[in-house]
């Protein structure tokens, strides 16, 4: 066993109202410089819709994530060491900024410039990378919102595999949900494994993945690896970004912009320990069926002596280890399994999850025979298609998303029960294995979702890793080399002595 | 004027190439980049860059063999002068056409997409018509060549470079009958070494080195960075050395 603690994620998709701030925020803390402006470390998609960049889950065309070989080994989807290598020159499998879409702004300033005219002036748009006037804006970030666009296009969306997805088409069947997306974080990342310069790694201490910029040459495999597509070229610098997980904020024990701001409070962050002597292996499960329950596996319960024991003697802090017992994720993901990661298939065991959205029962029409199961609506006949959500989330694989389903209707039913008739029905509770008490414990923290009890994150243990003599007059977080505008001080190219650059790496 | 372009701007050149990109290897790896502009336009990137690259670095390598090994090494396994110019002039000027072709594709891409053209810097330009320049010099002296088939002339470059790179005075007076092509594509092949530094040339070296790094030095795929000051191994017996002693309550983690 060998113990390492991430800060994980959860988004409660059943209250997410679609409003962008996660987005917005995000934006204006990270990608406001030039290069990136077409880049949204975190997005919002509607769905059912093709997304950003467009197609992003059709792994057919992009080659993101991983592939099992019929020996049962790993790699990329996009090839092994040798063919990434052999596609360096010229990468087949990435997206141009057009399938993102081409930025722009608009021509404010002609509104108070232009001359006397007979016709009212306007802004028109202009493209943020050529400073061309843009006739016909063809693509948004959120192109799709709130199902915009016809459903032959929308209906792309690779999550309807082996759905009938025609009748969704129909005003009266169609249904629709927001899927916030960002960096996964994840155990196994393809971007990481795809990159020739060795920039990307993840960290120890907290498990978030990032691009190191001073390393980052600018080969591009990790845009194609990423399944999420979630890393970006910045076109101006050349290298990739991506979401940091806002990790000067996390390291001081404050939840990400876009968890802080978020108005709906989907969003958890805890910690949670896990195996990474498992890795490997549970990426490398048979069936694509079997990664949602390979990974739990990976997870290490923070309340066994054992876990306890071998995560102090890897050097998991201990406020870290108390911190992984409160983790509104664990609960979430481990003790009430509402929880699941997003397309488990790609193999990189992503660590932000998704809790699978309730959603009205299916049309009018159908409501006064909608099919019940002891006076609960049947989580089938919902508006959104179980194998829908289950392709999303699961691999396809309906079972866990059913069950996740009926203990959120089920807490519903509970806490209705509990409010309106002041009555505590366990039998609603034992129905989906449950005890009145964790229903009220699931309430609280998913229905209420109290700052505290959506965000337990310990600090990260400075002293336990630098010296504070060293980093003093260092100039903290920069964009690129340092603080170097040319002069830099911490290395010296005669005489002084450089510090070296060197941090154990571990490998595996 | 010979004698400085032949004999001393070579050491001039490739000492500004070392110390220039030790400098800024050292002082702004922030910049050390390859410059990729697929992201804002596929189009005739594909093909033209793989035709590009290919090109160069078969040119490159043929050039790097073909110049430094010593000329007795071809004559002890029997190869013959005349041999090995033919083969240079076949092998380089297939590649050379590629070279020239892809490069080609490359610069008309970047001269009329008006997102390339927007986002190029003056030396993104400069470096490429250089090169360009010098594939087609480079082209030219095969004609030169073909007119003097036994490889004479050709073992007049490769005592000028092995000269060079063996600080043998004199060197430059190896060469200096040729003909002016070759003394131009000479000149401006030194000359590209001169601005490699300055340009996005550098992602050369990291173009060699990456990839070796990748293959055989990175043991899986996966790599993990970790603040801490010593290894996991190193902290596990140091946590279990301290256990032992204080016994099984202590709570305090391994650093």
């Amino acid at each position: 066993m060998r113990v390492r603690a991430q800060i994980g994620k959860v988004l409660n998709l059943d209250k997410c109202i679609g409003c962008h701030t996660c987005s917005v925020t995000c934006k204006n803390v990270w990608t406001t410089r030039e290069g990136v402006e077409y880049a949204w470390f975190n997005n919002v998609e509607t769905k059912p819709g093709t997304g950003y960049p467009t197609d992003w889950e059709n792994q057919k065309r992009w080659n993101g994530g991983w592939v099992r070989s019929a020996s049962g080994k790993l790699h990329p989807k996009q090839g092994s060491k040798w063919r990434i290598l052999a596609n360096i020159f010229a990468n087949p499998s990435m997206p141009e900024i057009d399938d993102y879409y081409e930025p722009f702004d608009f021509d404010y300033d002609h509104l108070k410039s232009a001359p006397d005219m007979t016709a009212f002036p306007t802004a028109r748009p202009r493209s943020k990378i050529t400073g061309e006037r843009m006739e016909k804006i063809e693509k948004g970030p959120n192109w799709e919102e709130i199902l915009g666009g016809e459903f032959s296009k929308r209906s792309q969306d690779y999550n309807f595999d082996q759905v009938q997805k025609d009748i969704y088409g129909e005003y009266e069947n169609t249904f629709m949900m927001y899927l916030p997306r960002l960096c996964e974080h994840c155990l196994n990342p393809t971007c990481s494994a795809s990159c020739p310069s060795g920039a990307i790694y993840k960290r120890e201490e907290d498990g978030i993945v990032l691009i190191d910029q001073e390393k980052c040459r600018g080969w591009r495999m990790c845009i194609s690896g990423c399944p999420y597509k979630k890393v970006y070229y910045n076109w101006d610098t050349g290298k990739s970004e991506k979401c940091t997980f806002c990790y000067p904020r996390i390291e001081s024990g404050q939840p990400t912009v876009c968890s802080e701001t978020c108005v709906g409070r989907i969003r958890y962050l805890g910690v949670i320990l896990y195996d990474a002597d498992k890795i490997e292996a549970a990426a490398s499960a048979e069936r694509e069926t079997d990664l949602y329950g390979a990974q739990l596996d990976v997870f290490l319960d923070p309340n066994d002596p054992e876990v306890i024991a071998a995560a102090r003697r890897d050097g998991v802090p201990e406020d870290w280890i108390e911190a992984a017992k409160v983790s509104p994720v664990w609960k979430m993901a481990m003790d009430w399994k509402v929880a699941f990661p997003l397309h488990p298939e790609y193999r990189t065991l992503p660590m932000v999850w998704y809790i699978p959205p309730l959603s009205p029962i299916q049309n009018a029409a159908q409501a006064g025979q909608i099919a019940m199961s002891d006076q609960m609506p049947d989580v089938r006949s919902l508006r959104i298609p179980v194998k829908y959500l289950a392709n999303m989330l699961t691999a396809g694989d309906e079972e866990p998303i059913v069950h996740a389903l009926e203990r959120m209707s089920a807490m519903r039913l509970y806490m209705r029960a509990l409010s309106v008739d002041g009555v505590r029905d366990e039998v609603i509770a034992a129905r989906v294995g449950m005890s009145g008490r964790v229903i009220e414990d699931m309430y609280k923290i998913m229905a209420i979702a109290d700052y505290e009890d959506r965000f337990a994150i310990p600090t990260a243990h400075r002293e336990q890793n630098e010296h504070g003599a060293d980093i003093r007059g260092g100039c903290g977080f920069t964009d690129g080399n340092g603080c170097s505008t040319g002069e830099s001080g911490k290395t010296t190219l005669f005489g002084g002595k450089k510090k070296k650059f060197a941090l154990p790496q571990e490998t595996f | 004027m010979h004698n400085f372009l032949f004999g001393i701007y070579p050491y001039i050149a490739l000492s500004v190439l070392l110390i220039g990109s030790v400098v800024r290897y050292e002082r702004d790896p922030f910049t050390w980049k390859s410059s990729s502009s697929q992201m804002l336009r596929r189009k005739q990137l594909i093909i033209g860059s793989i035709l590009f690259h290919v090109g160069v670095l078969v040119i490159f390598v043929g050039h790097l063999v073909g110049l430094l090994t010593p000329i007795a090494i071809f004559d002890a396994i029997g190869i013959s002068h005349g041999a090995k110019q033919l083969l240079a002039v076949i092998a380089g000027g297939i590649a050379g056409v590629m070279a020239l072709v892809g490069g080609g594709m490359l610069m008309h891409r970047r001269w009329t997409d008006p997102r390339i053209r927007k986002t190029s810097s003056f030396a993104d330009i400069a470096i490429l018509a250089l090169l360009l320049a010098q594939l087609v010099l480079g082209l030219g002296t095969v004609f030169v060549s073909l007119q003097h088939l036994d490889g004479h002339e050709m073992t007049k470059f490769m005592s000028w470079a092995q000269g060079i790179f063996t600080f043998r005075s004199g060197a430059a007076a190896q060469i200096e009958d040729v003909a002016l092509i070759f003394k131009l594509h000479l000149f401006l092949g030194l000359t590209i070494f001169l601005v490699f530094p300055f340009t996005r040339l550098v992602h050369i070296a990291s173009g060699i080195f990456a990839p070796l790094r990748y293959l055989f030095l990175r043991a899986g795929y996966q790599l993990v960075r970790s603040r801490r000051h010593r290894p996991l191994e190193e902290r596990r017996r140091a946590y279990d050395k301290v256990q032992a002693k204080r016994g099984p309550s202590a709570t305090t983690p391994a650093e």
